[in-house]
């Protein structure tokens, strides 16, 4: 590399532990987002967030614009949810959840006008008080992928002297290129999201961090904070050793500040804040624009895609819509995920809508999905290696299997984040993370007696 | 209303990847690691080598597969680890050894150690290793009489003990320095015991190609440096300051006997060493230790297989007591739950 202008960017104060090589995959790196027309129609799951499911507003026949809210919550931990698109609501249909449970969602038929409600004005905002109801109004959730609503995260305990804000743009996922693409296209949104951030909540220091793969982003956010824009030392960017998974929470918070955050904790307490880099943004564009979370970038890749793309959709497009929008399917996809191939969920129909925290809809032929005939454990020992949190997942294997829930609990089953680098490098082809899910729900089983 | 359906997908727990590590692909790599030395010992003892290890290998297999036939389970032999364990067993034997012989100590490896306790992964001790031990307190003559290299060209028959033996003897005798040892005509010197000029199991005796096999295996990263660099490290310290000083006699202890073929091979076996690079490095020097114990005090000569068996026994406790602490986890605040 040759960027001369990269001194002063930081390099990890800890290198965490284990951690997995994955082909990379960012074919849609050079892809600016193109924004997709308006779909014929949006389903609007009311649970699309971390905490409690949101009560349709609106009913049908209703007619809605962009940005109005159709569904929201008296509950803290909510986020609501608007209209994405212009037009009439069709419906309020039983939906199931991608986890299974079920859900009401709106359904609003477009006009193909994606008009904009006249409601949709800059928030004023003085106090921390108003940025956070701000935040809570645009109906902002974790847009890397837990969706879990950022105003629950700043509201955070004064006590907590909370002194770094992470700006989590490592995106270590295969094939997502979206966060990659708000670095280099939308990076004085990103910066001005930080300043923001930081004139609101006195964060002593922020950090940006990017994996080493994507020296381009480092490059253009670099540029644009020694030359352009004001905001001192409190800035830094850093880069990250390209391993997955670089960009989960804890690991995140360890290599930027060697903190290590303990087990059933928050980052929080150890006083830091992440927040994926497109949130950041996005906080910066609402409070200029006042239009709330009603479209997102994602990326549309994989073997079975005919024109891979970084599309801008309306929140609740159907899936299958996008995918046409990409040309259609080139070879008959096997398998659908919503998310990157280490921790995306594998749809079973592709009429299921884009969600807020959604970043990819991969459809991959057959051949191309690794399927690795299971055989027996032979405590080879990898997966213990590549656990970036510790843990042993075979013990734990063992254990779910008896339902032996105080070894679990010993062992710290819960600590798992399910980023699959385990299953991943287990040469007998063991589901394990199906494994840990079954072992968290014997420990949760035993405590619920 | 009920939302459209269109195509059907195939649904399964994350990752959706997968690395292209397979068993079959290790245990494939430890059979090219074991061939420097099958090639070394069929150039040292001639080709009866082949048959040998040929019998072993084909019996290992057939046990597993008709065993597991009649214990109503599923296919295993395409993991290939049956002819792992028959090679290995092979390696664990002197060549002249009668071929019925080998036939019984595969199928004791096979069917009592690795499939009565359920196959591969479950094994509690190394099983080409209680082949070898059963063989020996079996047949002790057969199992310990030693061919000469390059006997099958030929060449006159110097001596008639093992050089462990040899060592063993010269060292109740009061005198392994350098001079003395050197002085023996009965010991093949340094060179010939590296290159493996010299008695013992067929593929026990070339240190060069076990050592090369011992490099393609951590260049692969099938197995790590650790167990085998402490376990042979733990010997040469203790013979060292057990040879009073003498560096030479403890080169003769890390090339004798089967240190490196199990220092490589058989105690860096995945189903039977600790996990964790703690138990790992507890195991390693236990090995060690009482690989000298045996070799200095007992009565026999060899020590590395009851040791490696000894520490396999002890896995489980090993691995209990070096169990990771997970990540960030505080030992004031046990067991913190969610706040």
């Amino acid at each position: 590399m040759k960027h001369d202008n990269l001194s002063g960017v930081l390099k990890p104060v800890v290198r965490g532990r284990g951690g997995v090589s994955v082909a990379h995959h960012k074919n849609t790196s050079t892809l600016e987002s193109v924004r997709m027309p308006a779909p014929a129609k949006v389903i609007l799951p009311m649970q699309q967030h971390i905490g409690a499911p949101c009560t349709p507003t609106v009913k049908p026949g209703d007619k809605v614009e962009i940005g109005q809210v159709v569904g929201d919550s008296d509950k803290f931990v909510s986020a609501p949810i608007h209209a994405t698109v212009s037009g009439t609501v069709k419906a309020i249909a039983d939906i199931k959840l991608t986890n299974g449970a079920a859900s009401k969602a709106v359904v609003i038929e477009s006009d193909g006008e994606m008009k904009v409600w006249d409601g949709v004005k800059p928030p004023v905002v003085e106090t921390k008080e108003d940025f956070l109801k701000a935040v809570r109004a645009s109906g902002l959730v974790g847009l890397g992928g837990a969706g879990f609503p950022t105003h629950v995260k700043l509201a955070f305990d004064e006590s907590k002297n909370i002194d770094t804000l992470v700006v989590n743009a490592a995106e270590c996922e295969p094939y997502i290129t979206v966060d990659f693409r708000e670095c280099v296209d939308n990076s004085w949104d990103i910066l001005n999201g930080v300043y923001l951030l930081k004139e609101m909540f006195g964060f002593k220091q922020i950090i940006i961090a990017v994996e080493d793969n994507k020296p381009e982003a480092i490059k253009v956010l670099k540029n644009i904070a020694d030359h352009e824009m004001d905001i001192g030392d409190t800035v830094k960017l850093m880069t990250l050793k390209s391993r997955y998974p670089q960009g989960a929470e804890k690991v995140m918070v360890q290599s930027a500040t060697g903190r290590k955050v303990p087990p059933g904790k928050l980052p929080a307490d150890v006083g830091c804040v992440v927040m994926n880099v497109g949130s950041v943004a996005f906080i910066s564009r609402y409070m200029k624009t006042g239009k709330p979370l009603v479209s997102r970038s994602i990326t549309v890749d994989g073997s079975a895609i005919k024109e891979p793309k970084n599309v801008r959709v309306a929140i609740g497009t159907p899936i299958n819509e996008i995918i046409d929008f990409c040309g259609g399917y080139k070879a008959e996809p096997y398998k659908l995920l919503m998310g990157g191939p280490m921790m995306g969920i594998a749809l079973h129909d592709d009429t299921y809508p884009v969600l807020k925290n959604n970043n990819a809809i991969l459809a991959f032929a057959e051949n191309d999905v690794h399927v690795k005939k299971e055989r027996d454990c032979i405590r080879c020992g990898r997966c213990v290696s590549v656990c970036p949190m510790g843990l042993m997942p075979t013990l734990i294997e063992r254990y779910a299997k008896i339902k032996d829930a105080d070894s679990l609990n010993k062992i710290g089953v819960n600590v798992c984040m399910e980023c699959g680098s385990c299953a991943y490098s287990c040469p007998s082809g063991r589901p394990l993370v199906q494994y840990m899910r079954l072992a968290k729900s014997v420990v949760r089983e035993a405590e619920g007696k | 209303m009920e939302i459209q359906k269109k195509k059907k997908f195939t649904v399964s727990a994350s990752p959706h990847v997968r690395s292209g590590e397979t068993t079959t692909g290790i245990m494939l790599d430890v059979i090219i690691a074991l061939m420097p030395a099958l090639i070394a010992s069929v150039i040292i003892f001639g080709a009866k080598t082949l048959a040998v290890t040929a019998v072993t290998v084909v019996t290992c297999v057939l046990s597993e597969y008709i065993s597991r036939k009649i214990m109503k389970r599923s296919n295993t032999i395409g993991d290939l680890s049956a002819v792992v364990t028959g090679m290995l067993l092979a390696f664990n034997l002197p060549v002249d050894i009668p071929l019925w012989m080998a036939a019984i100590g595969a199928v004791v490896s096979i069917v009592v150690v690795k499939q009565f306790f359920g196959g591969i992964g479950q094994n509690f001790v190394n099983p080409a290793l209680v082949g070898r031990i059963v063989l020996m307190s079996s047949f002790p003559t057969a199992m310990s009489t030693w061919a000469q290299p390059y006997a099958w060209k030929g060449v006159a028959a110097v001596t008639s003990a093992s050089p462990l033996a040899e060592i063993a003897t010269m060292f109740n005798s009061g005198d392994v320095s350098t001079a003395a040892l050197k002085a023996n005509q009965a010991l093949p010197s340094l060179g010939e015991m590296f290159i493996g000029q010299r008695q013992g199991c067929l593929g026990e005796v070339c240190a060069v190609a076990l050592l090369l096999g011992g490099v393609y295996l951590f260049a692969r990263k099938v197995i790590s440096p650790l167990i085998p660099a402490l376990y042979v490290g733990t010997v040469a310290v203790i013979m060292f300051i057990a040879g009073g000083g003498s560096f030479t006699f403890m080169m003769y202890e890390v090339l004798g006997g089967g240190l490196l073929l199990g220092a490589i091979f058989m105690a860096t076996d995945y189903t039977t060493s600790p996990i964790n690079t703690k138990g790992k490095i507890i195991y390693a020097i236990g090995c060690g230790l009482i690989t000298c114990v045996i070799r200095l005090f007992g009565s026999l000569p060899e020590g590395v297989s009851f040791s490696i068996i000894l520490m396999n026994i002890l896995v489980p406790h090993i691995e209990k007591l070096t169990t990771p602490k997970p990540f960030g986890y505080v030992k004031e605040k046990k067991g913190a739950k969610k706040a």
